[in-house]
C-alpha cells in the first residue's frame, strides 16, 4: 500500500506533525486547524480593529492610571477567587468522592448546581439580601461561591479514578494517610486541580455582569462602558488586549505548573478503587462544610429567586413567552454543546496522542476564548460576517458558533482528561486486529472517551444557557432566551418578571448538571469497581 | 506459514538511538525468543513489526510480503501480524467475548468462531466476564485468543509471562506454547528471562544494546556464546585459562577436548558448572574419578532439585561454581577433588 496517503502529506507540511514515526490523522488535523482558526477569529479583530484607532492613541489610553487600577483590582481578584475556588473544590472533592460523609450522592448533585446558576443571578442574589455588599470582598464571594465548581468537577473526576494501588503502596512506605494524600493523591489530581484552577481565573477575567451588579471594575467592566457609553470600539479592543496578555500569563502559569507527568495508567481493565477514609467524629464539621458550601452557593441564589418569583406572582406572567424562550435557549445551548464537543476531540487527540510544539499550541490557543469577554468574541464574528458572510449576519448559526468558540475550553477540559486516561495501547491492538485508524476511534477510543464526551456536553450546555453577552449581540431579531429576557427586566427593576427566567435557567442547566454527576459515578464504574 | 525477516532495522527517539541494525529471521511456524535485558530495544523491535512505529532504516518482511522498506509502510491493519502487548491489554469496556471478537467482521463474531477459541485456550466458561473480573492469568489467555482467532501469520508476544505469579507462569507457558505450536503461527517473544527463552523458544535471538549479538538454538547459545559477556547472561560459567593443542585445551582441570577450533596457543575457555563433577576427598569413589584437583567447598546453595557450589581450588585465581545433583550436595567447607568432563569452548 502506499504511504503517502494525504495525512502524511499535510503533515510533511506542518514539519513537526510527524512524531515518532506515527502520521497524524487528517482528519484530526483538519479539525484541529479549524477549531483553532474559529478561536483565531475573534482574536485578528481584535487586533486590526485597536489598529484602525492607530497604536499611539492605545498607548494613550492604556498609560492612564486608572489602567493601573483596572489591572490591579482584576489581578487580586484572580488571586484571591482562584485560591478560595481551589480550596473548596479539592475539599469537597475529597469529602465526596474519598470520605464516608454521609448523602454523598446528594452532595454530588448539589456541589454542581452552582454552575447553572448564572454569576450575575448570583450576585442579583446577594444583592437582594444585602444591599451594602459591594466592593472587592463582594466580588471574591460572590464569584468563589460561583466558581467552585470548575475546580471541584475535574477534581472529583480524577479523585474518582484513583488507583488504590498507589494508595496502598504509599502507606506501606511509611506515609500518613494526610501525607499520602499531599504526596499521592494531589499528585494524581493535580492536573485537574489546575486545569480547573486555570478555567476560573480565565471566568473571573472575563466576567461582566456580576461585577456591575457589585460595583467592582475590572478591564471587563471597563471595556463594556468604554463600548456601550462611549460607543468607542477600538478603545474596547485596546483594553481587550490587556485582557488577553493577562490571559496568556494564566495560561503559562498552568503550563509551568503541570509539569511533565501525563496521567494514565497502561494496565488492562483491572484497576481497584481505594478505599474511602473513614471519618468517625469528624462528620459532623465535614456535613456542615457541605452543607455551608451548598447552602451559600446554591441556596442563597435559588432562596432569593423563590423569594422575588412569589413575591412577583402578581405581575401578569406571560407563559407563551416563558416557553418559547425555553425552547430557544434548549436549542441554541445543545447545538453548540455539541459543535464544540467536536471540535475539543480532534484538539484533545493532537495534544495526547501526537503531541508536538505545534499541537501543543493549538491546545493552548483554544482555551483564550475563556479570557475573552462574550462581547469581543461577538464583535468579532460581527464584524467577520459583515464583511464576508452577510447572510449569516445575527443568524442563529452565527450565535451558535459564538457559543462554541466562547466554550470550547470548557469542553476541552473534560474530552482531554478523557483522552489521557484511555492507554494508547488500546488503540495499538485494535489496529493490528485488523481494524481501520477510523473504526479504532468509533469502538475503542469512542467508548472510553464516552464519559468525558458527556461532561463537555453537559458543562458546554449549561454555560451556553446562562450566557448572557454575547447572546443580547448576536441572537436573531426577535429571538428571546432565558438570558436575555432576565437581563431586560432586571435592568427595567421588574424583578419579579425577571425571576421566573432565571428560574427556568437554573432549571434547564439542572437536567445536565445531574446528568453530568451521575456520569461521574459511571466513570468510577468503568474504573473497576465492581 | 510464513518466515518473519528484519534486516538492518534503525530506529530511535529523538537522538536517542535504540535499535542500530537489528538482523532478525523468524523461520515460518517456529517460536523465536527475543532475549535482552530491559531497555535493549525489545520492545520497540516488535512495535517496528507491529507497525506501531516506523523504521528508520532497514526491511521487514512477512512471508512474501515487503512491511517496512523505508519505501513502503504497511499500516498496523494490514499486517496480519498479532500483538499481545504486556499486561494484555484488554479492551475495559467489552466482555470477554467482545476482546476476542473485536477483529472478525460482523457475520463471524455472530458465529461459533470466538466460543471455538474460547474453547481452544480453556476460558469459554468466562465469554460474558468483564476484564477486571479476570486473573492475571486470564487476561493473558483472552488477549492471546483476541490476537489469534484472526489466523495472524505472525504473533509477537510482548513479556507476556512477566505479569504473572510465579507458579502460575510455568503453566500458563506451557499451555501458551503448546497452543502456538498446534497453530503453527510464527511467533516472536520478546523476554529479559533467559531460562524462558531457552526452555520455550525453537531460536533464541541475543538483542543488546540495539543489535542481535548472536541468534541459534538454545543450546547453541548456551554451549557456544559469542561472547563472554553473553556467555554469562545465559547461566554460570567457569572461565579457564588454557593453553591449546591438537584440539584439546589444557586447563588446571586436565585436558578438554575443544568444541571449536581455537586461535593461537593461549587463551581462555569456558566450562559450565554441570560439566564439573565433584567428589569428597575422602571417599573411595575418589579413586574411581580419577585425578582431579583438590579444593574446598566454600558455598552451598541448595536448590532441591539440584545445588550450586562454590569451590576454592588451588591452581585457580577464581572459586570454581559447579552444579550438583540435590542429593549430592555438601555442606561448606568438605575437602573436594574436582575433575570435568565433555568439551571445552573457546572464550571469544
Amino acid at each position: 500500500m502506499s504511504t503517502l496517503a494525504p495525512t502524511g502529506q499535510i503533515g510533511g507540511l506542518l514539519g513537526q506533525a510527524r512524531v515518532r514515526g506515527r502520521r497524524v490523522p487528517a482528519v484530526a488535523l483538519v479539525g484541529g486547524l479549524l477549531a483553532g482558526a474559529l478561536v483565531l477569529l475573534p482574536l485578528v479583530f481584535l487586533v486590526v480593529q485597536a489598529q484602525q484607532a492607530g497604536w499611539s492613541s492605545v498607548w494613550h489610553l492604556l498609560d492612564r492610571h486608572e489602567t493601573a487600577v483596572l489591572l490591579w483590582n482584576s489581578v487580586r481578584l484572580a488571586l484571591a477567587c482562584t485560591a478560595i475556588c481551589a480550596l473548596l473544590g479539592i475539599g469537597a472533592a475529597w469529602l465526596v468522592q474519598r470520605s464516608d460523609v454521609p448523602l454523598r450522592g446528594l452532595w454530588a448533585v448539589l456541589l454542581v448546581l452552582p454552575l447553572g446558576i448564572p454569576d450575575f443571578v448570583v450576585g442579583f442574589g446577594w444583592i437582594s439580601i444585602d444591599p451594602g455588599l459591594h466592593g472587592y470582598p463582594a466580588a471574591v464571594m460572590v464569584m468563589s461561591l460561583s466558581l467552585y465548581p470548575l475546580v471541584y468537577l475535574p477534581v472529583a473526576g480524577a479523585m474518582a479514578n484513583l488507583d488504590a494501588g498507589l494508595i496502598d503502596a504509599s502507606r506501606s512506605l511509611g506515609l500518613s494517610p494526610w501525607r499520602s494524600f499531599l504526596r499521592v493523591t494531589m499528585r494524581q489530581v493535580w492536573p485537574a486541580v489546575l486545569g480547573g484552577c486555570l478555567l476560573v481565573t480565565l471566568a473571573l477575567l472575563a466576567e461582566y455582569g456580576a461585577f456591575e451588579i457589585v460595583q467592582y471594575q475590572t478591564f471587563t467592566v471597563q471595556i463594556f462602558t468604554e463600548y456601550k457609553l462611549a460607543f468607542d470600539a477600538a478603545g474596547a479592543c485596546a483594553l481587550s488586549l490587556v485582557l488577553v496578555a493577562l490571559s496568556i500569563a494564566a495560561l503559562g502559569g498552568e503550563l509551568a505548573l503541570s509539569g511533565r507527568g501525563r496521567g494514565f495508567r497502561g494496565g488492562p481493565g483491572a484497576r481497584r478503587a481505594p478505599a474511602r477514609v473513614r471519618l468517625g467524629a469528624r462528620r459532623i464539621p465535614a456535613l456542615l462544610g457541605l452543607f455551608a458550601l451548598a447552602g451559600l452557593g446554591l441556596g442563597v441564589p435559588v432562596g432569593s429567586l423563590v423569594y422575588w418569583m412569589a413575591r412577583g406572582s402578581s405581575s401578569t406572567l406571560p407563559s407563551t413567552s416563558i416557553l418559547a424562550a425555553t425552547g430557544h435557549t434548549a436549542a441554541y445551548s445543545a447545538a453548540a454543546a455539541a459543535l464544540a464537543t467536536l471540535l475539543a476531540i480532534p484538539l484533545s487527540t493532537l495534544a495526547i496522542r501526537h503531541r508536538t510544539r505545534f499541537t501543543i499550541l493549538l491546545e493552548r490557543l483554544a482555551y483564550l476564548p475563556m479570557a475573552l469577554p462574550g462581547l469581543v468574541v461577538a464583535l468579532g464574528l460581527v464584524s467577520f460576517t459583515i464583511r464576508y458572510a452577510f447572510s449569516l449576519y445575527q443568524s442563529s448559526f452565527e450565535l451558535i458558533v459564538a457559543y462554541a468558540i466562547l466554550f470550547l475550553p470548557l469542553a476541552l477540559v473534560g474530552v482531554r482528561a478523557a483522552m489521557a486516561q484511555a492507554p494508547p495501547a488500546l488503540e495499538e491492538v485494535g489496529r493490528s486486529l485488523g481494524q481501520r485508524p477510523v473504526a479504532v476511534f468509533r469502538r475503542i477510543t469512542l467508548p472510553l472517551i464516552a464519559p468525558g464526551l458527556a461532561a463537555a456536553f453537559a458543562l458546554v450546555f449549561i454555560s451556553c444557557a446562562t450566557e448572557l453577552t454575547a447572546t443580547l449581540l448576536l441572537r436573531p431579531t426577535g429571538v428571546d432566551t432565558l438570558a436575555t429576557q432576565f437581563w431586560t427586566y432586571t435592568t427595567n427593576f421588574s424583578y419579579g418578571a425577571a425571576a421566573p427566567y432565571a428560574g427556568m435557567m437554573v432549571l434547564i442547566s439542572a437536567v445536565p448538571a445531574f446528568l453530568l454527576s451521575r456520569r461521574m459515578g459511571q466513570i468510577s464504574r468503568i474504573g473497576g469497581r465492581p | 506459514m510464513s518466515a518473519l525477516g528484519v534486516q538492518g532495522l534503525w530506529k530511535g527517539y529523538g537522538r536517542q538511538p535504540v535499535l542500530h541494525g537489528v538482523d532478525l529471521q523468524a523461520p515460518a511456524g517456529s517460536l523465536t525468543a527475543v532475549l535482552g535485558l530491559s531497555g535493549c530495544g525489545k520492545t520497540t523491535l516488535l512495535r517496528c513489526v507491529a507497525g506501531f512505529e516506523r523504521a528508520e532504516r532497514g526491511t521487514i518482511v512477512l512471508g512474501q510480503r515487503t512491511l517496512d522498506d523505508g519505501r513502503t509502510f504497511l499500516a498496523p491493519e494490514r499486517r496480519s501480524v498479532g500483538y499481545v502487548p504486556q499486561e494484555g491489554a484488554l479492551f475495559p469496556h467489552l466482555d470477554v467475548a467482545g476482546n476476542v471478537g473485536f477483529g472478525l467482521s460482523r457475520g463471524e463474531r455472530r458465529g461459533e468462531t470466538v466460543a471455538r477459541m474460547l474453547a481452544m485456550v480453556g476460558i469459554d466458561s468466562l465469554a460474558e466476564r468483564m476484564p477486571h473480573q479476570l486473573s492475571g492469568g486470564e487476561q493473558q489467555r483472552v488477549a492471546l485468543a483476541r490476537a489469534l482467532v484472526r489466523r495472524p501469520e505472525a504473533l509477537l508476544l510482548d513479556e507476556p509471562f512477566s505479569s504473572l505469579d510465579a507458579s502460575l507462569r510455568s503453566r500458563v507457558r506451557e499451555e501458551v506454547t503448546g497452543l502456538l505450536r498446534e497453530q503453527g503461527v510464527t511467533t516472536v517473544l520478546v523476554t529479559h528471562d533467559q531460562e524462558e527463552a531457552l526452555s520455550l523458544a525453537d531460536t533464541v535471538a541475543v538483542l543488546r544494546d540495539g543489535v542481535i549479538v548472536q541468534q541459534g538454538t538454545p543450546a547453541e547459545l548456551y554451549e557456544q556464546p559469542a561472547d563472554r559477556r553473553l556467555a554469562h547472561f545465559l547461566g554460570a560459567v567457569n572461565v579457564l585459562e588454557a593453553s591449546f593443542r591438537d584440539g584439546v585445551a589444557q586447563t588446571v582441570l586436565g585436558p578438554l577436548p575443544l568444541r571449536e577450533p581455537a586461535p593461537g596457543s593461549e587463551g581462555e575457555v569456558m566450562v559450565r558448572p554441570e560439566q564439573l563433577l565433584v567428589v569428597p576427598t575422602g571417599e573411595a569413589s575418589a579413586q574411581a574419578a580419577g585425578p582431579g584437583l583438590s579444593g574446598q567447598v566454600q558455598q552451598c546453595r541448595y536448590y532441591g532439585h539440584d545445588a550450586i557450589l562454590q569451590i576454592d581450588a588451588a591452581g585457580s585465581p577464581l572459586p570454581l561454581v559447579a552444579r550438583v545433583l540435590g542429593e549430592h550436595a555438601l555442606p561448606a567447607g568438605t575437602a573436594v577433588l574436582v575433575s570435568a568432563r565433555g568439551t571445552a569452548t573457546p572464550v571469544r
